[in-house]
C-alpha cells in the first residue's frame, strides 16, 4: 500500500492559519494502515493543531472526520454536509486523496497533512519499507521477485554497479542493501541465474503525463462514454 | 580500426597499454587542466577525464576532453549515468565525436547522495551496460537509439567500460564483464588492484570464459600516499581491498615517507600484474598526484610509450 507521513506540525498549522473553521479530513484507506492519516491520527492532529491555536490566542476551531477512503468521490459525497461547515480541509489522506477531494470540492481550500513516501510493505507495526515504483512494465519476472529499479539506489537493469560494500550493503550506506547482490545471490540459489546474464534493453519509461487505467473488461464502457459525450 | 584513437591502436598492436587519469578542476581553471595533462604527456597512451566523480560538480568531461584534444594529447571521455537521460547522453556523444574525442568509457556514476549535491534528481535513464549498446549502435550502424535513419558519417569511438573485479558477489563479476563485452566494451579498466592474487582469480575466471580475447582487460592502480589512507580506503571504498601487508609496509615507512613508499609499491604491482596472461594494460589514478604518474611508468619499466 501507499505509505506516508505526517508534515511537521509547523508547516501544517502554517498552511491552515487564518481559517476560522478547519475539517481534518482522515483517510480510512492506506494512509490508516500506515498509522499516519486515519480516524485516530485525524483526531491526534485535530488536537495538536487546537493546541498551537490556544497557545496563539487564535480562536480557530477544528473537527475532524474520517472518510472509508479519498480516492473515491463516492466516500468524498457521504461528507459534503461536514465540508459545508467549514473553511478549509486538512486532509490526511495521500497526495491522490488530496487531490480527489479538491477536485470535489473546487471551491474549498484543501491542504495536505501528509507527505506521500512511497508503495511498499508492512516490515513491523509502524516500520515500512519501499518495494514498487510502479514503473507500468514489471521486471520482478526476471530479478527473482526483487524490484531493481526501486530497491537499487541507481535502478540498474543489467546488474550491480561498482558500489556494493563487503557486507553486502549498498554504496549510499544508510544501511541499505544492495538489491543487485540480492537478486544474483536469490536467483543463484533457485538456479535462475541465466535470467540475468542477457542484456536487458532500455526501459520505456512511459513518462507522458499523468497515466489513465481502463481495467481490462471495462473498455466498451468508457470507450462508449467518451463516443456520447459532446 | 573501429575509432583510430591511439589507445585502440597501442592496445591492437599487442602493447601493453598504459592509460593516465586527471580529475576535472571544481572551477573553471583551465590552467589546471593544461597543467595535470602536460605531465601526462609521453607518459600515458590516453587520458582518463572523470565525469564529475565522487557526484561533485565539476568542469565537465566533455569539455575537458576536448581541451585534452586541442592540446594534442588523447583523452577517454568518461561518461555517467546519473545525470543525463537518454536524449542528453546522445546528443553528448554526437558532440564528443565533433570535437574530436575518440575513445568513451560507460560507466554507472557514484550516487548523487554522496557528493555536494545531495539534493540532485536521479537520472538512470539508461545503465551503463545499455548506454554502451547505445553507443556501440551509434558506431556501428550509425543510428540513434530507435532511429532508423542512418548518420552520413560515422561516431568513430572506442568503447570502454569499468569492471569490478573485487566486489560482491565475486563469483558474478567475470559474467558482468561477459555482459559489458556483449553491449560494447572493447576494453575494461578495473578497480584499483592491491590484493594481486584476488586479481589473478578473477583473471582465472574471466580467462576460462575467454574475455580476454574479445576485450582489453587494463588493471587499475593507485598509489598510496600512507598507512592511514590505505586504511581509510579499505574501511570505505566499496571495491577496494588492500592486504594487511601493504598497509604493514606503509605504517614501517619513515615518517614523511610513506608516498615514496606507496609509489615503490605501486610500480612493483605493475611489474607483476604484467606477468599475468591476458592483461592488456594498466590504468594508473593518481588523484592530485598526476605529477607523480611519470615516476610510476617510468620505475615499472613502461617509458617510452610506443608510437604507433
Amino acid at each position: 500500500m501507499i505509505k506516508a507521513t505526517r508534515k511537521p506540525l509547523e508547516e501544517i498549522s502554517s498552511s491552515v492559519k487564518g481559517y476560522g473553521r478547519i475539517l481534518v479530513l482522515g483517510c480510512g484507506g492506506c494512509t490508516s494502515v500506515c498509522l499516519a492519516g486515519g480516524q485516530r491520527e485525524s483526531l491526534e492532529l485535530a488536537d495538536d493543531l487546537a493546541q498551537v491555536a490556544r497557545a496563539g490566542g487564535s480562536t480557530q476551531h477544528q473537527s475532524s472526520a474520517t472518510v472509508e477512503r479519498q480516492c473515491n468521490p463516492v466516500f468524498l459525497a457521504e461528507i459534503s454536509g461536514r465540508i459545508a461547515d467549514c473553511d478549509c480541509v486538512l486532509s490526511t489522506a495521500c497526495g491522490a486523496g488530496v487531490q480527489n477531494l479538491s477536485d470535489a470540492f473546487p471551491a474549498l481550500p484543501v491542504f495536505p497533512a501528509l507527505d506521500t513516501l512511497f508503495i511498499g510493505v508492512d516490515i513491523d507495526v509502524g516500520l515500512y519499507e519501499e518495494r514498487c515504483r510502479h514503473c507500468a512494465s514489471c521486471m520482478l519476472a526476471y530479478t527473482g521477485g526483487i524490484c531493481p529499479v526501486t530497491r537499487c539506489a541507481k535502478s540498474l537493469f543489467n546488474g550491480p554497479c561498482g558500489g556494493t560494500r563487503v557486507d553486502g550493503g549498498c554504496e549510499v550506506g544508510e544501511g541499505k542493501s544492495c538489491a543487485w547482490l540480492e537478486i544474483h545471490d536469490r536467483l543463484k540459489a533457485q538456479g535462475r541465474l541465466d535470467s540475468i546474464l542477457s542484456l536487458r534493453p532500455p526501459m520505456d519509461w512511459v513518462d507522458r503525463g499523468p497515466a489513465t487505467l481502463v481495467q481490462v473488461g471495462y473498455e466498451g464502457r468508457y470507450t462508449a462514454a467518451k463516443v456520447a459525450a459532446p | 580500426m573501429k575509432s583510430g584513437s591511439n589507445l585502440e591502436k597501442v592496445l591492437e598492436a599487442g602493447h601493453f597499454a598504459v592509460t593516465g587519469e586527471i580529475g576535472p578542476p571544481t572551477g573553471p581553471d583551465i590552467e589546471a587542466v593544461h597543467r595535470k595533462a602536460e605531465s601526462l604527456r609521453g607518459v600515458v597512451d590516453a587520458i582518463n577525464v572523470t565525469d564529475s566523480q565522487s557526484a561533485m560538480v565539476r568542469m565537465s568531461s566533455m569539455s575537458v576532453s576536448a581541451i585534452i584534444v586541442q592540446a594534442g594529447l588523447e583523452p577517454i571521455m568518461q561518461m555517467t549515468c546519473r545525470d543525463r537521460n537518454r536524449i542528453a547522453m546522445q546528443a553528448d556523444i554526437l558532440g564528443a565525436v565533433g570535437l574530436g574525442i575518440r575513445n568513451l568509457t560507460c560507466i554507472s556514476g557514484d550516487h548523487q547522495s554522496l557528493g555536494n549535491q545531495k539534493g540532485a534528481k536521479k537520472v538512470f535513464d539508461l545503465d551503463s551496460m545499455q548506454l554502451l549498446a547505445v553507443v556501440r549502435r551509434m558506431r556501428d550502424e550509425r543510428r540513434i537509439l530507435g532511429g532508423e535513419e542512418d548518420f552520413p558519417a560515422g561516431a568513430p569511438l572506442y568503447l570502454g567500460a569499468a569492471a569490478s573485479p573485487f566486489t560482491r558477489p565475486l563469483d558474478f563479476q567475470a559474467l558482468r564483464l561477459a555482459k559489458k563485452i556483449e553491449a560494447g566494451a572493447d576494453y575494461v579498466q578495473t578497480q584499483c588492484v592491491y590484493d594481486i592474487g584476488m586479481f589473478e582469480d578473477w583473471m582465472a575466471s574471466v580467462r576460462e570464459l575467454g574475455l580476454h580475447k574479445k576485450c582489453r582487460i587494463l588493471a587499475g592502480v593507485m598509489p598510496l600516499k600512507s598507512a592511514g589512507m590505505a586504511r581509510h580506503m579499505a574501511a570505505n571504498l566499496p571495491g577496494i581491498v588492500i592486504p594487511a601487508s601493504v598497509i604493514e609496509r606503509l605504517a614501517a615507512a619513515p615518517k614523511g615517507k610513506g608516498g615514496e613508499v606507496g609509489l615503490a609499491i605501486c610500480a612493483e604491482t605493475i611489474q607483476r600484474l604484467r606477468a599475468i596472461e591476458g592483461l592488456s594494460g594498466i590504468h594508473v589514478m593518481a588523484i592530485e598526484w598526476e605529477h607523480r604518474i611519470r615516476e610510476i611508468v617510468e620505475t615499472a619499466g613502461l617509458l617510452p610509450r610506443p608510437l604507433v
